[in-house]
């Protein structure tokens, strides 16, 4: 499904990502570790096509179609989803009027009508009791006065609602509380499938107790140094990254 | 002749059809020889520093239509609120409307200042409050009182509140190459009175129009006004608003102003609190393009203690427009007590937009809460890409953070169907569809 061949990317003329090779296919769930500034936030943001970042070498291909050139909105189109670290504040839009233009946005882009309103209604309706979101946080401001783990959570509610080929899930378990993770976690869990694939980015192994990884890879410095199955994740919870960045070196 | 001579020349003319026994006449009379004395404004005065009305001034205006014009309703009933049932105080070229109106003399007085002048009945309100709280200085409000003769006249007596909201419309029908308006109105809602007008003044092709408007309104203890304007005009009617009001004890009085269009537009919006627990609210969201001006010149006057007033005017800018906010409040010794609001948020969208922002507080209270902000800035690229990142195209994305900016000025919009209407038309002059309901 997803391609990456030695990808380049600089934000400002400074390198960040340095060669990343990986691929994912469908039914699959990676995770991405490493240390903080390793460039796993940018590989996340490059996938989804924010300009800020220029792809200098290498490329991005989704269903064997390469995207550079690819506006972020219509990698949406094509099924592409990121969950943001950081999801913005959007005052004066309501998630469900923010959902609703989503969504129709999605299928004009296919060249289907708008979705009918009741069927809408009952789309959020049963994404929201997945995640156990109150029926009230429709209608305020998208994140506007979240907590952290409101925030998170109405990413996933997004997800579920925008059901993704490829969802990039860049720290979604920070700021989460254990039950929220756990809500969270179940609500990825369910939206898995053999179609579409997950890609996990986190520090700590805590999350992937919930959303188990097929395959583990460890960025640093702007490179995989290591890949491996989902026992990676417990040897780098107990040894930390520095036996890796020697590795690295090497 | 330049546009002043014009009009020193017109004002003899202008004394041949009106009643010049009349003590208003005396008033229109001062007040010609107070704009004979300072004519148009210039950039040389600080109000005017921004807004020069040079080119204006090129044209030359007719200051009286050469016929009565006649409009069908089918021709503009886009421009009323026609939703819902209204009264319709309508004026065609300066000219009063009646087949286009619906005036009323039951329980209020909803009809028009000709009348009101001329009529014995309406002398002893005349003589309380024609021109009582308009400047008798400013040269294009005494410009304004020396041609008064026409425009809305409401009186809404004593706990009463007409049925219906009031549309007040001035139609420019462009069978003058070019024509200078000059509408006069006078409001008066008395003790726990309240009223709902909403003002627009719309050229009918793209003719030369100037109008300079001037309005009063007096709101008496406990009184509630809701006052919108609605500036969305062709592209070559200019307009200055100047109105005045004049607030007694625990009235509250909320001007919107909605500017989406017209080639010059400056409001010169007054308020003076003259009594206690008042409150006061300026409104304003402006979208302008093209080489649009737009000149916000608000002033509070807190003159007695405990009142407050909240200024909100959110603006975006695109392509060669320009901005000016002014905002000054005043709060006297006597005000303590008070709470000021002002906020001015601007977006500019071209590199080529222009927005002059400045608040002017004058505070000689010492227990007073004061707050002033003001930001001028670009849209949020973290917040574009998180649009775009669910699948919205830039241009929506766009429109969808401009449209949530502005949008929350209109919460304390309380006629609904006004508030769906100017929702669209932010949506419009945005350029799309939202794609939810508005």
């Amino acid at each position: 499904m997803l391609q990456i061949k030695n990808l380049h990317a600089s934000v400002e003329d400074k390198e960040i990502l340095k060669g990343i090779n990986l691929e994912v296919k469908a039914g699959e769930v990676h995770a991405i570790m490493g240390p903080n500034g390793s460039g796993k936030s940018t590989l996340a943001s490059v996938i989804a096509g924010k300009e800020e970042f220029e792809v200098t070498e290498g490329e991005v291909v989704l269903d064997g179609e390469n995207l550079e050139d690819v506006a972020p909105e219509e990698r949406a189109h094509k099924g592409v989803f990121l969950s943001f670290q950081y999801p913005v504040e959007i005052p004066g839009v309501s998630v469900t009027n923010f959902m609703k233009t989503a969504i129709n946005e999605g299928r004009k882009a296919k060249g289907l009508e708008d979705m009918p309103a009741n069927e809408m209604l009952k789309l959020i309706r049963e994404k929201s009791e997945m995640l156990e979101i109150d029926r009230k946080f429709l209608s305020r401001s998208l994140n506007e006065g979240f907590s952290g783990g409101e925030k998170k959570r109405n990413e996933i509610f997004q997800m579920a609602m925008l059901e993704p080929k490829l969802a990039i899930l860049d720290e979604t378990d920070s700021g989460l509380d254990i039950d929220a993770l756990r809500i969270v976690a179940n609500g990825v869990n369910k939206l898995k499938s053999k179609d579409n694939a997950i890609i996990v980015i986190t520090h700590y192994q805590r999350l992937l107790d919930y959303i188990v990884p097929d395959f583990v890879h460890v960025l640093h410095n702007g490179k995989i140094v290591k890949s491996g199955g989902k026992e990676l994740a417990l040897e780098l919870e107990e040894k930390g990254y520095d036996w890796l960045k020697n590795q690295a070196v090497v | 002749m330049s546009l002043k001579e014009k009009l020193i020349s017109s004002f003899m003319a202008f004394e041949n059809n009106v009643d010049v026994d009349h003590p208003v006449h005396e008033v229109r009379s001062e007040a010609m020889k107070n704009f004979e004395a300072k004519g148009f404004p210039t950039k040389k005065e600080e109000a005017w520093k921004y807004t020069s009305l040079n080119n204006l001034q090129k044209i030359d205006f007719s200051i009286f239509p050469k016929e009565v014009n006649a409009l069908e309703y089918r021709e503009v009933k886009k421009y009323f609120i026609n939703e819902i049932d209204t009264y319709k105080i309508v004026f065609i070229d300066g000219i009063f409307s009646s087949n286009l109106s619906e005036t009323t003399h039951d329980g209020v007085d909803i009809c028009l200042m000709s009348s009101a002048l001329n009529k014995p009945m309406y002398k002893q309100i005349i003589d309380v409050y024609f021109n009582k709280v308009a400047s008798k200085d400013e040269s294009l409000t005494t410009l304004n009182t020396a041609f008064s003769k026409e425009g809305a006249y409401i009186y809404i007596p004593k706990n009463k509140m007409p049925k219906k909201p009031i549309e007040i419309l001035h139609f420019a029908t462009g069978n003058e190459a070019t024509l200078m308006l000059q509408p006069r109105n006078l409001i008066i809602v008395e003790e726990n009175a309240e009223v709902q007008i909403i003002e627009r003044h719309q050229s009918l092709t793209t003719n030369e129009v100037l109008t300079n408007t001037v309005t009063e309104i007096f709101a008496a203890k406990n009184a509630i006004v809701d006052y919108y304007k609605v500036q969305n005009d062709a592209a070559n009617a200019s307009l200055i608003d100047n109105t005045y009001i004049n607030q007694k004890d625990k009235s509250v009085v909320k001007v919107h102003t909605f500017s989406f269009g017209g080639k010059l537009t400056r409001n010169n919006l007054n308020f003076y609190q003259n009594g206690e627990y008042i409150d006061s609210t300026m409104k304003g969201v402006t979208i302008l393009g093209d080489k649009q001006h737009v000149d916000h010149h608000t002033l509070v006057h807190h003159i007695e203690p405990n009142c407050e007033s909240h200024q909100d005017y959110k603006s975006i800018y695109g392509e060669n427009s320009t901005g000016v906010f002014n905002g000054k409040i005043i709060v006297e010794k006597l005000a303590q007590k008070t709470n000021a609001f002002q906020q001015n948020n601007n977006i500019l969208i071209s590199d080529k937009a222009t927005i002059n922002t400045k608040p002017q507080l004058e505070i000689f209270a010492d227990d007073v809460k004061c707050s002033h902000g003001c930001t001028i800035g670009q849209l949020d690229e973290d917040a574009l890409f998180y649009l775009q990142s669910r699948g919205i195209p830039k241009k929506e994305a766009r429109a969808l953070l401009m449209y949530a900016f502005a949008n929350n000025v209109l919460e304390s919009v309380r006629i609904p169907e006004l508030k769906t209407r100017i929702n669209k038309l932010i949506a419009n002059k945005l350029g799309v569809n939202l794609g939810f309901d508005l």
